[in-house]
């Protein structure tokens, strides 16, 4: 047994006993979420060794097209060049460290750094330093290109990016996150996502992976967000969500341990057919107009369309910083160890009458503004709780251990009951794996 | 009961009214306070700004059942992300509130659950460079104004800059709100806890 006492009151060295002793099976000790140092080891392995998202491809709609973005605290620059191949690289001057772009989205086919006016391509190689004559020929422009995240891949537009060079391909890092990723975008017709409507960027004073953890908790919906479910009761009956009120370890929605630390909760047991997921989505404005228009001008596909219009009903995690809540792609950016942004982009759809993106962008505001604020203030609160030095540990033990809940479906995948804590679990496997890693 | 046997008149539970002239309307205001207006006259520039000390008030004394009846049926709450407000066919919002979405977001405050309003935010405002414009056409009156809305919640002390574009409608000797938009100066960045009313 480590001696975690010892780990607690040497605070320069919270992680002495090494990664392990930090992470239990039931149980990971409260310096993982308060700690400068770990936060700093975080950034640069967990947001480094894996794959992480970057960007999605609809926001890059042209050759030559970049957004700017973060890989853990690295600024970086996701960029297509003039054939349209993607890439991202660090926004940092191989001069003196200058970021050379300071835009959030544009098309260039190169960046001047704005300090000294360095030249870079868009897929990092130097131009050119102004009056060349001032460097001596030890000056290798080869050599001084922008930093490269090495390995960047596209799932279906979904930018990932990572430094690992071993890592596995992108594909078998998602592995069994696929199938429900690829459930979310064929609600679109012909796939095609497309990430330009806006975003709720929610900043809370909390450590980044207390949104991770709630991406995958059955446990809290019926507490954290009892305001939302009151208020959704306001009109008589009762609708989305109100479900997890009702003994949810007992009904159909599941939780699903995808491996790689991924999860996902599938909330579509509790609708039945076509056009259910709308007529349970909380009302939206314009929402009787809308169906009325539907309804009579698309006769046939009424149902389909209306229930892309509401959200995709499951809540997927993609370890470390995707979560895929409804219609939004969140992200989870970490800013300190104890604050975090995080960016709930907004989706349209291809394919589908404009009313139904319209619907789509009412339907996006409603979580953002009744139930994510409520969520963000627990987060809160359980990092002002984590002050208390003395007890230092945070419980994942609910589902561990009780009979009946796991199952082992014909993929390897885990199926447990919705409450289970198993998300938590699973992913602090792959957290320690990737905290472990060491190129010494 | 089919669906258009319903009489929606009741807005703070139907929105049956939120088509495509509701937004064309919101195009439509935009123009307008995006134009440089005349200095107004003083009756009209006293009367603005009386209207909406009074309504700010109602915020920052927390009397949102008071406040929402200053709205009328078709009104929209609008705190747009995109500065200025962009598309909101094509956008996300802060807050895109009909009479219903209204009338919930109070509902909404007051269950006295809503972890992110315990303790409540408390809020003072100060609203300036009032700027009115009345249109003959449609009798509609366009107040334009800057505020900063101070907000402490929690241990937390914050400021919002921004400017408003309210719409009011005559009702009887007074007006109510068809069109209330707070845009803050940064809106499409980040934010921390962002419940409470501007
Ligand atoms: S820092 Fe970029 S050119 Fe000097
Ligand atoms: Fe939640």
């Amino acid at each position: 047994m480590v001696d975690v006492l010892s780990v607690v009151t040497d605070p320069l060295d919270p992680v002495s006993e090494g990664w392990a002793a930090l992470v239990q099976e039931d149980r990971v000790h409260r310096s993982l979420y308060t700690e400068d140092r770990v936060f700093a080891e975080e950034m640069v392995k967990v947001f480094g060794q894996t794959w992480v998202y970057l960007a999605h491809e609809s926001q890059l709609p042209e050759p030559n097209s970049f957004v700017t973005g973060k890989l853990g605290l690295r600024p970086i620059i996701i960029t297509r060049d003039r054939k349209g191949t993607l890439h991202a690289v660090f926004n940092r001057c191989a001069h003196r460290a200058a970021t050379v772009c300071r835009e959030e989205t544009g098309v260039a086919k190169s960046f001047q750094c704005p300090y000294h006016g360095w030249t870079f391509r868009n897929t990092g190689e130097l131009v050119g330093a102004p009056w060349p004559g001032g460097y001596g020929d030890t000056f290798n422009k080869d050599e001084l290109g922008l930093g490269k995240v090495t390995r960047v891949a596209s799932y279906r537009g979904f930018i990932f990016g990572t430094l690992n060079e071993s890592a596995p391909s992108l594909e078998d890092f998602l592995g069994q996150a696929k199938p429900w990723l690829d459930y979310w975008i064929d609600r679109a017709p012909k796939g095609e996502v497309i990430v330009r409507a806006g975003a709720h960027r929610m900043v809370y004073r909390g450590n980044w992976k207390l949104a991770y953890d709630n991406g995958g908790d059955g446990y809290h919906p019926s507490f954290s967000h009892r305001s939302l479910l009151e208020m959704a009761s306001r009109l008589g009956d009762s609708k989305d969500m109100s479900y997890f009120g009702k003994t949810p370890d007992d009904g159909a929605m599941k939780i699903y341990s995808l491996g790689n630390g991924h999860s996902v909760i599938d909330q579509r047991p509790n609708f039945d057919g076509p056009g259910s997921i709308w007529a349970n989505q909380r009302p939206q404005p314009g929402r009787e107009h809308f169906e009325e228009l539907i309804r009579a001008r698309y006769p046939e596909d009424s149902d389909r369309l209306l229930d892309v219009s509401a959200g995709a009903q499951i809540n997927l995690s993609i370890f470390p910083n995707l979560l895929i809540i409804g219609n939004q792609i969140q992200v989870i950016e970490p800013l300190s160890v104890d604050k975090t942004q995080l960016v709930w982009n907004a989706t349209s759809i291809g394919g589908v009458p404009d009313e139904v993106n319209t619907m789509r962008m009412r339907t996006q505001e409603d979580f953002p503004a009744f139930g994510e604020p409520d969520d963000q203030a627990n987060f809160e609160e359980v990092q002002r709780g984590l002050a208390v030095t003395e007890v230092e540990w945070i419980l994942m033990n609910r589902g561990l251990n009780v009979d009946g809940w796991q199952t082992l479906d014909a993929n390897g995948v885990v199926v447990s009951a919705v409450t289970d804590e198993i998300h938590m679990r699973s992913y602090f496997e792959e957290w320690l794996r990737l905290m472990e890693w060491t190129n010494r | 009961m089919t669906i258009r046997d319903i009489d929606y008149s009741d807005t703070s539970r139907w929105s049956h009214h939120v088509d495509v002239d509701f937004y064309a309307d919101l195009e439509h205001f935009a123009e307008l306070f995006t134009a440089d207006w005349a200095v107004a006259d003083v009756n009209a520039s006293r009367s603005a700004e009386g209207f909406l000390a009074a309504e700010a008030r109602l915020i920052d004394e927390a009397r949102f059942n008071d406040w929402i009846e200053l709205f009328t049926d078709d009104c929209l709450y609008w705190v747009p992300i995109t500065p200025g407000g962009g598309d909101p066919r094509r956008e996300v919002s802060h807050a895109f509130d009909d009479r219903r979405r209204l009338t919930d977001r109070v509902f909404w405050l007051r269950t006295g659950l809503a972890f992110s309003q315990i303790p409540q935010s408390r809020t003072r405002r100060v609203i300036s460079n009032v700027e009115v414009l009345d249109d003959p056409g449609t009798g509609l009156r366009l107040v334009r104004s800057n505020f900063i809305v101070h907000e402490f919640r929690a241990g937390v002390g914050k400021t919002y800059p921004g400017w408003y574009a309210h719409v009011l409608a005559p009702h009887g000797d007074g007006w109510r709100i068809r069109l209330k938009q707070a845009n803050l100066l940064d809106s499409e960045h980040g934010h921390e806890n962002l419940t409470l009313v501007f």
